[in-house]
């Protein structure tokens, strides 16, 4: 697609990529003209300062100066996700023995109840910049709604591509938004897979795929996580963080964003640690990170946590460095034990999480049990999406404690028999 | 014997813009069929393959929709009549 005359990526320059360091200009590349290396965005950052930030809206868009993004994006026609709360957990903290400060930083609060706003938000605004009239994507699910909702928004069309074995719910949940959302028969790499194929061809000559050709944009919309991280906590950075790994997008780009906030001064030098969680159905960076590997082997997934379900992950190596480079970990766990995650975090700080947010609670209690992760660090815990999202997961038999008659003995009779 | 080949738009520079292209590989495997591509399409193959001959780390092959990582990389068998993909690997999310 051509530019549009008044295109605008704000302090973004050029891409570049992050296995050879080619550079490419600022268009629809996502994959390096040398090696297929993944390409990132570059920017030329001027001076940036917390009371510019703060002056800003109650948004991601608070920190657009960082981002591949016209200055005035805030007043045009996206979700405005971002600005969810950290919340301090002092009763998790407690059930999981960590006697430092433990904070949730909760994304279920985004429009579309996860994280992946955030990164259509940045996609969707780069890829109008770009000229795609229709805004697309592969998706799991959390994906696949965040892109329709904010098509809709925009008053685009939206094409989204999903396993068609993925839950009922989730369709219904995207087709709410009146785009069109295909079935594949197929897994989610092998919608990935077609979605690549598409580049290029008629059918799809206008279509930005968000996580592929708009890709370099949409990942920076993660580093907005980061920067939330942050500034929530008083504009410093935390000792410790654990972040559900599926492509290892995510985790990579809150560590990228901290490392720009350190680098424009609006954070004092501080060595935080990142750590990485996944289900053992699907371990692939943990699995690297164990074997002390650099390059990841794809498996094929077979887990609950089907937002983390990406068994050919490539940001993963990149995921390694940050985990190794600051001295962390990557830890896996059971289907069972991501049941038990999500049950005590909705016990202990009322957030019921998804699938994703249960598997970073239980690889959080895995790692302080095996020393890797300090109980008296500060520690913030990253949930990616609702718990409704995947409430398959979680369901035990119809979900009442007890049913009966409506008398006032009877409701003390259950009370009474305990839970 | 033939095998078709689908070109990502990334490579289309070497096709003259083909999306397809017929191979006759001299060897019935993933680098045999590299191989004969490259005699059509010089340069091509260092594009696919390091130059210690291993897949490079960004690229996905795909033998009748099985990926060869799974199977057995550049020697992975390609039966008469396959469908090789390449793909450059995308992270999804």
């Amino acid at each position: 697609m051509s530019e549009t005359p008044a295109a605008s990526f704000g302090a973004a320059t050029h891409l570049v990529c992050r296995a050879c360091g080619a550079h490419a200009t600022l268009g629809a590349d996502y994959s390096c003209w040398e090696c297929f290396g993944p390409l990132e965005v570059a920017y030329e950052f001027g001076t940036v300062t917390r009371e510019q930030i703060q002056a800003g809206p109650l948004s991601l868009w608070r920190y657009a100066p960082l981002l591949p993004v016209p200055a005035n994006v805030a007043e045009t026609r996206t979700l405005s996700p971002g600005m969810t709360r950290l919340q301090p957990a002092d009763n998790l903290a407690k059930a999981l023995g960590i006697t430092g400060k433990l904070w949730v930083k909760d994304d279920s609060g985004n429009p579309t109840h996860s994280f992946k706003d955030r990164v259509v938000a940045v996609a969707q605004t780069a890829g109008i910049q770009l000229g795609f009239k229709t805004l697309a994507c592969a998706s799991t699910g959390n994906l696949a709604q965040a892109v329709a909702a904010a098509a809709a928004r925009a008053g685009q069309r939206s094409v989204v591509l999903v396993p068609s074995n993925l839950e009922s719910h989730k369709i219904q949940a995207t087709a709410a938004y009146n785009g069109f959302v295909i079935g594949i028969d197929g897994n989610y790499d092998d919608v990935n897979r077609l979605c690549s194929e598409l580049i290029g061809e008629e059918v799809s000559a206008d279509w930005g795929f968000v996580n592929v050709n708009l890709r370099p944009y949409y990942a920076e919309g993660s580093k907005t996580v980061g920067y939330e991280i942050a500034e929530q906590l008083g504009w410093r950075l935390p000792d410790q963080v654990v972040i559900p790994v599926a492509s290892g997008s995510l985790l990579t780009k809150i560590d990228r964003g901290w490392r720009e906030f350190l680098a424009l001064g609006l954070v004092e030098e501080h060595n935080y640690r990142v750590f990485g969680a996944q289900a053992t159905g699907c371990n692939p960076v943990s699995t690297a990170f164990a074997d002390g590997q650099d390059v990841i082997r794809p498996v094929k997934p077979n887990t609950i946590a089907k937002s983390l379900a990406i068994g050919n992950p490539a940001d993963g190596p990149y995921a390694l460095d940050a985990v190794r480079r600051t001295n962390g970990a990557i830890g896996d766990v059971t289907d069972a034990e991501v049941i038990e995650g999500i049950r005590l975090l909705a016990e202990t700080e009322g957030i019921f999480a998804e699938t994703a947010g249960g598997v970073t609670v239980a690889v959080t209690r895995k790692l302080l049990a095996q020393g890797l992760l300090d109980p008296t660090a500060e520690t913030v815990i990253v949930n990616t999406g609702e718990g409704l999202k995947t409430l398959d997961a979680v369901s035990t038999g119809d979900g009442f404690t007890a049913t009966i008659a409506p008398s006032v003995d009877s409701v003390s009779l259950v009370i009474a028999s305990g839970k | 014997m033939s095998v078709s080949v689908r070109i990502p738009t990334i490579l289309r520079t070497y096709t003259g813009g083909e999306a397809n292209v017929d191979v006759e590989p001299g060897e019935a495997t993933l680098g045999g069929v590299i191989d004969t591509l490259e005699a059509s399409y010089p340069g091509i193959k260092q594009r696919l393959v390091s130059d210690t001959g291993e897949m490079r780390r960004f690229i996905n092959f795909y033998i009748n929709d099985d990926d060869v990582r799974f199977l057995e990389g550049l020697a992975t068998p390609t039966p008469d009549g396959a469908q090789i993909s390449i793909v450059p690997a995308v992270a999804g999310g």
